[in-house]
């Protein structure tokens, strides 16, 4: 995070963030066709709820309309798109072209992602790209922005202007690993982060720790990745079936105490008292909801985690 | 060494249909060792091969013949009498992509079929269990990773891994499938090396992007070779 107040990507998120204001970032999966209407549906929940919205990149390796028109979409709809770019689907010509057109069109918040691996989509026979890997995308995306070059060295004419994003999985092992690796991507150019999933707070707030012991939260805005639960289902599939998720029982048997019809009010609850500790956790400077397939719930989630009205900067 | 395993037997007989008289040339080194192409896997698809084509009425002369090396011509120069004498309509081979490659090169007015699929260089793990390890990628970067390979290991070819896919010592893609970067990880921190995976690695160059050629330091080509 550099010291500096002003935005230099133009940015609402960045914005805010600089600020010194709590950020709450939502989440929009393209749909799998062409229909806009999809989108602008799922883009009515959001509106005036959140700071930027993520916007998949063919997310769990199934085809979707692409990040970049999504975003684009998003941008007509008022919304401010985050774009996902995974590492999976493109090399470095089309990613650098993808990041130009992108800037061009007034997206202004990248996330840059090694991606699920193709083998657990619907074309699981895809030759998986890979060029590079994330961190070395998020410093392409910085030389491109703060040097004009491009990853060759070769000069380009109008630097995208991006606040570049990364993922950060505390849960995944070895859990040492992930204090370190957050390092490299802040190295690399990450002027944001957003994490995984939490439900192990205990273990998220091990990792903070750390992060604020190597002075990590001083360098970069961290978002804390809230999903909350829909069903008991969701959350034993979570445990048992998502690499890298880490969903203790309490979670689970806290679901299954309350009423069936109280299970997802329930899991709403867990995920508000989650932002309600991570606005005063030092260390976190926002939240980033991802309830996926579940963006009519977002205005609800926001209300009653007390995170409106959004702020509007200049 | 190079592993390879034998082509599902439909698809051989579907690449032989027609063909009345067939050398099927196995290969005495790798994949002999890997028991996919050597003496013995030669004679047991040539049974194989009559057989059927005797079922199907449409008789198939399959001859065998194994040499050392098909990836040398040395070795290759032995078959030249048989097959002048042989006057087969197709040649068979059970080596490697090289071999196949090479005995095709050799003889380039008989058509000729690979009997294996070539799946890497390996590891053998036990009898009959072969790992891959290596991509021959051009670019080792082994000194770094404590002698374990990302390249070929990790299932996204990752640089600065272990991402956030590992799942208790196992790669996102399965749970049989252990994460090389994790491994990386324990192997360094046991030599107390973390630091070498802690610097970002910055975009590699791909060098195997068009065909490689190889000659070492104090030789050159022949000229005049006949190619």
């Amino acid at each position: 995070m550099s010291t500096e107040k002003i935005s230099r990507s133009g940015s609402n998120l960045e914005k805010i963030l600089k600020s010194g204001q709590f950020a709450f970032t939502g989440e929009l999966g393209p749909p799998r066709g062409s229909d806009v209407d999809e989108v602008r549906e799922k883009a009515k929940f959001l509106k005036g709820n959140v700071d930027s919205v993520n916007i998949t990149d063919n997310q769990t390796a199934m085809v979707r309309m692409s990040s970049w028109a999504a975003s684009i979409i998003a941008i007509q709809e008022g919304l401010e798109p985050n774009y996902q770019m995974v590492c999976r689907d493109r090399n470095r010509l089309a990613m650098q072209a993808d990041i130009l057109g992108a800037s061009a069109l007034g997206i202004r918040n990248m996330l840059c992602l090694s991606g699920d691996h193709q083998k657990f989509g619907d074309h699981p026979d895809a030759k998986g790209v890979f060029d590079i890997d994330s961190i070395q995308l998020i410093s392409m995306v910085k030389q491109m922005r703060d040097e004009s070059k491009f990853l060759s060295g070769g000069d380009l004419h109008g630097a995208p202007k991006m606040f570049i994003g990364a993922a950060s999985n505390p849960f995944a092992d070895p859990f040492e690993w992930r204090v370190h690796r957050l390092a490299k991507k802040i190295e690399a150019g990450a002027d944001f982060i957003q994490t995984q999933c939490i439900y192990n707070m205990e273990k998220f707030r091990e990792f903070i720790r750390l992060a604020n012991e190597e002075g990590l939260t001083e360098k970069v805005y961290i978002l804390a990745g809230v999903t909350p639960m829909k069903s008991v289902g969701m959350a034993k599939y979570m445990k048992n079936k998502v690499p890298g998720m880490d969903v203790p029982d309490d979670i689970i048997k806290r679901l299954q105490g309350v009423e069936k019809n109280q299970v997802a009010q329930e899991g709403i609850n867990i995920a508000c008292e989650q932002i309600e500790e991570f606005k005063a956790l030092k260390g976190v400077h926002g939240v980033h909801l991802m309830a996926i397939e579940w963006e009519h719930k977002v205005p609800e989630i926001a209300a009653q985690a007390k995170v409106l009205p959004r702020p509007k900067p200049e | 060494m190079i592993v390879a395993k034998r082509k599902p037997f439909a698809e051989i007989k579907a690449m032989l249909k027609g063909y009345k008289k067939v050398l099927n040339v196995g290969c005495g080194t790798c994949v002999s060792v890997c028991l996919a192409g050597g003496e013995r896997e030669v004679a047991i698809l040539n049974t194989e091969i009559e057989m059927t084509r005797k079922l199907d009425d449409e008789p198939i002369e399959i001859q065998a013949h194994t040499i050392e090396r098909q990836c040398d011509r040395e070795y290759l120069a032995e078959l030249d009498a048989l097959i002048e004498e042989g006057k087969f309509d197709a040649l068979m081979s059970m080596a490697c992509g090289v071999g196949i490659q090479f005995l095709a090169e050799r003889y380039p007015l008989i058509p000729t079929f690979p009997a294996v699929d070539t799946t890497g260089l390996a590891v053998n793990q036990a009898v009959g269990w072969y790992e891959e390890r290596c991509r021959s990628c051009s670019q080792c970067v082994l000194g770094m990773t404590g002698g374990i390979c990302p390249v070929t290991m990790c299932a996204k070819g990752l640089y600065n891994g272990p991402c956030g896919g590992t799942n208790k010592g196992s790669c996102e893609i399965s749970s049989e499938q252990p994460c090389a970067w994790f491994k990386i990880y324990e192997r360094l921190k046991g030599q107390n090396r973390l630091d070498s995976i802690r610097k970002i690695n910055s975009v590699r160059g791909w060098d195997d992007q068009t065909p490689r050629n190889l000659v070492q330091p104090g030789y050159k080509k022949p000229e005049n070779m006949a190619r």
